[in-house]
């Protein structure tokens, strides 16, 4: 506790005021641009990265949700056991636990997903088309075997399909797909840090002689990082602000993703998902508090 | 105040300088001579703590400077006046923030010395460009800058390197009596120059011992001067 009390302290006195001390680093000058710039660069491009991860997530979440949720029931019969087979499968499915809901394909639905097959002037009632029960679970699930034995004894042309082999791939793609998302996030943080500590180097150094000069009257180290760390930490914050803000204003005016589209048309932000990006100039700030105390102080030790 | 024993400086392993006692009382005045390049800058380097002996000690104000912290060498820093021959600033502040700058690190109020200001900026003759930017100084206002700065905390010792260099004959008097006022004051001086007739001109008007580097040592060389 005491630690922390002391390390709260080194902050605040790196961070208050002293308008004075804060003369000391040149207010203009192309270091103030680099700061600023790289700052507000690499949080625009943050908050592209968090969209992107948060869309990804979407689209991952949406795959796993949908496909885990629902199944296909397949009767393949005689025309004239059609009606009684769907009604013995609908019988079964309602006393089934597990099975929030589930309704039979009208032929209007059936003929849309023929439609890329077959074209649209399909007839349907000339064909030998096996009707189809969309099956939608509860959170419990239901037991896919059990079903399946039920239904062998009730409807012997019932046939159960709950997307096994297909929605292991598509599920296993869309975490992939996730973590790429995460992955370009954690990257695009690490060369936010890099370039901010970079850019915090490289101002420090060019104004090597602001250092040399006030530890020569008689500055103590302390004083001299805290003036660097306070202009580069607020200058770090503003421009990540700046980049935040340009970047949330693009976002919004992108065009909302219509039913079907892919994520990549659905790169906005939903909810309270709108304050993440909030959290980059801080993160940004932290990091070129800590980038410029440690290059400050790697300078100072090498002036006496 | 300020003692150097046996104190050796090496450089890219050559020897500048070898065995250099000195030991400076209070409200003494020093002159510094020798060739250029014989080590008079080295030896107020070495007092200002801007270079390590490499054998040898130097006490300042009764401390070992090795024992020294790096925070207790900015705190002796304040208690001394320096003017170096490459005189140094900051750019992007005006003359006057920059005489008040070791003010400012040490957080003294600069309002409470505006009156010394004044006066000091009267003196070295840098009122009418108070608002300028080192930048814009000639090399002789830089070094009258750069004493100002060096006398703007009234400190206890004054080490100047060629304070008149750069300046004409009436600057070069007005510095000098700046530098023996201050002196009067109690404050001691080291004074590096190479001008003979400044060290004639001063030791009429104060009590000067004149020191002069020759053959990497320091030796007394009062008398070839009267």
């Amino acid at each position: 506790m005491a630690k922390l009390l002391e390390i709260f302290n080194r902050v605040r006195a790196l961070l208050s005021v002293d308008t004075q001390a804060d003369r000391l680093v040149p207010p203009t000058g192309f270091t103030v641009l680099l700061t600023s710039f790289t700052s507000g660069a690499m949080a625009f491009l943050a908050v592209f990265t968090i969209a992107l991860s948060l869309a990804t997530g979407r689209v991952a979440d949406r795959w796993a949700s949908e496909l885990s949720q629902s199944s296909t029931i397949r009767i393949s019969a005689p025309a004239e056991e059609l009606d009684l087979q769907t009604e013995a499968v609908l019988s079964v499915l309602k006393t089934s636990s597990g099975v929030a809901s589930a309704r039979v394909l009208g032929e209007e639905e059936q003929r849309l997903l023929l439609e890329p097959w077959f074209g649209p002037e399909l007839p349907l009632d000339s064909l030998p088309i096996p009707r189809l029960i969309e099956v939608v679970e509860n959170q419990d699930g239901f037991d896919p075997e059990g079903l399946r034995l039920r239904l062998s004894a009730e409807a012997p042309g019932a046939f159960l399909d709950d997307h096994t082999r297909w929605r292991k791939p598509l599920v296993s793609a869309a975490n992939s797909l996730r973590l790429l998302g995460w992955t370009a996030l954690v990257l695009i943080g690490m060369s936010m840090a890099a370039m901010i500590t970079l850019a915090a180097r490289a101002a420090l150094a060019a104004n090597s002689q602001v250092i040399q000069v006030t530890r020569l009257v008689g500055a103590r180290d302390t004083y001299i990082a805290s003036a660097f760390v306070r202009r580069f930490t607020i200058r770090a914050l503003r421009g990540s602000f700046l980049g935040v803000m340009v970047a949330l204003v693009v976002v919004s005016l992108l065009p909302e993703p219509a039913e079907g589209d892919t994520f990549l048309t659905g790169l906005s932000f939903r909810g309270w998902t709108w304050l993440y990006p909030l959290l980059i100039p801080i993160f940004c700030a932290v990091v070129a508090f800590l980038a410029t105390r440690r290059s400050a102080m790697a300078r100072l030790n090498e002036v006496t | 105040m300020l003692e150097l024993e046996n104190v050796a400086y090496s450089y890219g392993g050559d020897d500048l300088l070898t065995d250099v006692n000195l030991r400076l009382a209070p409200g003494s005045f020093h002159f510094l001579t020798g060739p250029s390049g014989a080590g008079k800058s080295t030896i107020l380097k070495l007092c200002y703590m801007e270079l390590q002996p490499s054998r040898g000690s130097i006490r300042v104000f009764d401390h070992d400077i090795h024992a020294l912290t790096r925070d207790e060498i900015a705190l002796s820093r304040r208690r001394i006046g320096v003017v170096h021959q490459d005189c140094q600033f900051l750019d992007h502040l005006t003359v006057e923030e920059n005489i008040v700058l070791p003010l400012v690190v040490a957080r003294r109020s600069v309002e409470a010395q505006s009156g010394n200001l004044e006066d000091l900026l009267n003196w070295v003759g840098l009122n009418h460009v108070r608002q300028s930017r080192p930048p814009q100084l000639s090399g002789g206002e830089r070094q009258r800058m750069a004493l100002a700065r060096a006398v703007i905390m009234a400190p206890d010792l004054i080490l100047a390197d060629e304070p008149t260099g750069n300046v004409d004959w009436e600057m070069s008097e007005r510095l000098l009596t700046l530098l023996i006022e201050l002196n009067k004051m109690g404050k001691s001086v080291i004074l590096a120059t190479h001008d003979l007739n400044l060290i004639r001109n001063a030791k009429s008007r104060v009590s000067a011992r004149v020191l002069r580097i020759a053959n990497k040592e320091l030796q007394f060389a009062g008398a070839e001067l009267s």
